[in-house]
């Protein structure tokens, strides 16, 4: 073909086909993101719409009741919220140092040739099922060191009420830290690469000003990495929300309320899982209107932690 | 790094990890098992060599109090009875049970708490068929603990229901002290496990306790689930045996069979007559003696009066409809129930479980001639 041709042709396909290529992939694009949304609303609608009666019988006594049973048509879910609130809250008091201890190691103190396997083994602890995190923990790690460490705790600090004892490591410890150590791999890897991204230029300005290398870690990487590492910590936190296998099994199934963390209780996804098999159609409502309600916490801890990671980004 | 060591690096990982796989599996066989030993396999088909010529598939769900039972049951009947027979039964608290009976979506249920009238309208207006109750076995609920140096426990009706509670807290607490003589306590804490599902088993113990303790009928009552004011709960009988066998120190109530398969003691409890008796065959046996059946077949018998009776007894009922929509399933029931009632003594009596008086079982045979089909 001549020159001439094969521009006239370049651009016809330009033109005619391109375009037509372009608004195709347009479209194919948009429906899938169109897609998940759908399917978001289609879930929130559906169970929401499960759980009405639940929500109108019960109303506001459904959050803040704290009697749970089914047999005699009683739903307040205050015992389960509040036990996922303070299973994960244990969770992230233990995997929180850890975890940022652990990437600050591997991006500042470890020498190169370790970096690699290490953070390998580590990002290997999330690929753990977790109905094995569950199995572990009660068959190898309550016996060991759960219950021990409870009692230990109990006897040693059963003054302050939140070690009051009986201590048993059945119990929102338990749970919690089953669940630390099932979100480590997860803040370490996204706090490796907030550390990682963090210029060198700020680095090597703290050693010219004389700094150690843990006042440059405290004075140059820290700061630079906060909003990263709130961003790290709240999706670790999303994981221990929602975790239910591993919680059903050592939290103690006790739908109660207590002050004491070496106690046995309950978390809302753990009585989903425990309780939805034999339930009859309003223990299924409200049991649906638990995971409503946990959506919804969900939801907010996100938001509050996107608002906070924006401010934080806003200061600097 | 350059590509050679980032290779080996990895290598060097999985061989570490390897290693403490292998490292790992050899020190937990040395070790000895984790898991609690316990649960009967069901056997379904197998050589067919005496006749039977009935060809249905059943499904049950319910109590677990009977489960392993019922479990050996079907195996032998459907290899030794009736082959072309299958039955799937399914351990799942018997609230479960009558539930599922109710919505129909079973062909049987099996619950160690008769149901209650309200229970028995919605299943009926559901069905329009009329609920039968057929007692089985009678099956004793063991209270069961875990003290390593403790073989020997002695409690009385005010102890256990103290214990429970929660206003008894420590092993070595005088009230336990002063019932076990010359055994020795240690002075840890009490650490309480009851069902954290809609149970049978849970009904028998606590209609018990509220019999023969007032406090705890003024504070928590009887029912398939109640609120419980201390303890951790277990999934199924299942989940409570193994809850006291991992956990040191703890008490707890199952369902006989469940104690003897996992190896767990039992506590021998005061009855009515005054006398510490420990949870066997015998002394469920002797719970049934001597009781008055109404019609319906829905009756308690714990804290018998007899002399050798274990207090906490129940009896176990498998519930059907007097009108199914499959004949062959019916006659299917039939014959197992028929079976299970006449031949099943033997079985029943190697786990534990009570076969019924003669009396009753002569009133449950007629019951199970009630199951028909439309």
């Amino acid at each position: 073909m001549s020159e001439g041709a094969v521009t006239l042709a370049a651009s016809t396909r330009r033109r005619g086909v391109g375009r037509r290529v372009d608004r195709a992939f347009g479209i194919l694009t948009a429906a899938s993101g169109s897609l998940v949304l759908l399917v978001l609303a289609y879930m929130v609608l559906t169970t929401t719409n499960t759980a009405l009666p639940v929500f109108r019988a019960e109303g506001i006594s459904f959050v803040t009741g704290s009697e749970w049973l089914p047999s005699r048509g009683v739903f307040g879910i205050l015992p389960f919220i509040y036990g996922t609130l303070v299973t994960s809250a244990i969770a992230l008091v233990i995997a929180v140092p850890i975890s940022v201890g652990l990437s600050l190691y591997l991006t500042e103190v470890a020498p190169a040739w370790l970096r690699g396997p290490v953070g390998y083994a580590v990002d290997l602890l999330a690929a753990v099922p977790s109905v094995v995190y569950g199995l572990w923990g009660v068959f190898v790690l309550l016996p060991l060191f759960l219950q021990p460490i409870a009692e230990a705790l109990g006897s040693a600090f059963g003054f302050l009420p939140i070690f009051a004892p009986p201590a048993s490591g059945i119990s929102y410890f338990g749970a919690g830290v089953v669940l630390g150590i099932m979100i480590i791999p997860i803040i370490s890897a996204l706090a490796r690469e907030v550390f990682r991204a963090v210029p060198a230029d700020d680095r090597y300005a703290a050693y010219a000003l004389g700094a150690t290398r843990w006042e440059m870690i405290w004075g140059a990487v820290i700061p630079r990495s906060r909003a990263g590492l709130v961003g790290a910590v709240m999706l670790g936190l999303g994981r221990a929300l929602g975790e239910t296998i591993a919680v059903a099994l050592l939290v103690g199934s006790r739908p109660s309320i207590s002050a004491s963390v070496l106690q046995p209780g309950y978390s809302m996804a753990a009585v989903i899982a425990n309780q939805f098999q034999e339930a009859d159609a309003p223990q299924i409502r409200a049991l649906v209107g638990v995971g409503v309600v946990l959506f919804a916490i969900t939801i907010l801890i996100n938001m509050a932690a996107r608002l906070l990671v924006w401010r934080m980004v806003a200061e600097r | 790094m350059n590509r050679s060591t980032r290779h080996f690096s990895r290598l060097l990982v999985a061989a570490t990890a390897g290693a403490l796989l292998v490292g790992s599996l050899a020190l937990l066989g040395c070790g000895g098992d984790v898991v609690p030993a316990g649960g009967s396999a069901t056997t379904v088909g197998g050589s067919a060599t005496t006749g039977g010529l009935l060809t249905a598939s059943l499904t049950g769900v319910g109590a677990t109090f009977p489960e392993p039972l019922y479990l050996e049951w079907v195996g032998e009947f459907v290899t030794n009875v009736e082959p072309g027979v299958k039955v799937n039964y399914q351990g799942i608290g018997s609230g479960g049970g009558i539930q599922q009976l109710t919505q129909m979506t079973v062909d049987f249920g099996a619950s160690d708490a008769p149901m209650s009238d309200e229970e028995i309208a919605a299943a009926e207006t559901a069905s329009g068929a009329t609920v039968l109750h057929i007692p089985t076995v009678f099956g004793a609920v063991a209270v069961a603990y875990s003290l390593p140096d403790v073989t020997d426990l002695k409690l009385d009706q005010e102890t256990l229901a103290d214990v429970f509670l929660g206003t008894v807290t420590t092993w070595d607490d005088p009230a336990i002290v002063a019932l076990n003589p010359g055994v020795t306590l240690p002075s840890a804490a009490i650490s309480v496990v009851h069902r954290s599902d809609s149970s049978g088993t849970t009904s028998i113990f606590t209609g018990y306790l509220t019999k023969v303790s007032p406090a705890w009928s003024d504070t928590v009552g009887a029912g398939k689930d109640v609120r419980w004011p201390v303890g951790i709960g277990g999934q199924g009988n299942d989940g409570v045996a193994a809850v006291i066998q991992q956990q040191e120190g703890s008490i707890g109530y199952v369902e006989l069979a469940y104690a003897t398969e996992v190896g767990l003691p039992t506590v021998s409890l005061r009855n009515q007559a005054g006398s510490f008796i420990a949870p066997s065959l015998a002394s469920t046996s002797a719970a049934g003696a001597g009781v008055d059946f109404p019609a319906d077949l829905r009756f308690s018998l714990s804290d018998s009066p007899a002399s050798e009776a274990y207090p906490i007894v129940g009896a176990t009922w498998i519930l059907a409809y007097d009108s199914m929509a499959d004949p062959a399933k019916a006659e299917a029931l039939r014959a197992f129930l028929t079976w299970a009632l006449n031949e099943g003594a033997p079985v029943a009596e190697d786990l534990g479980y009570a076969p019924l008086p003669d009396d009753l079982r002569a009133l449950a045979l007629a019951k199970v001639d009630e199951v028909g089909s439309r």
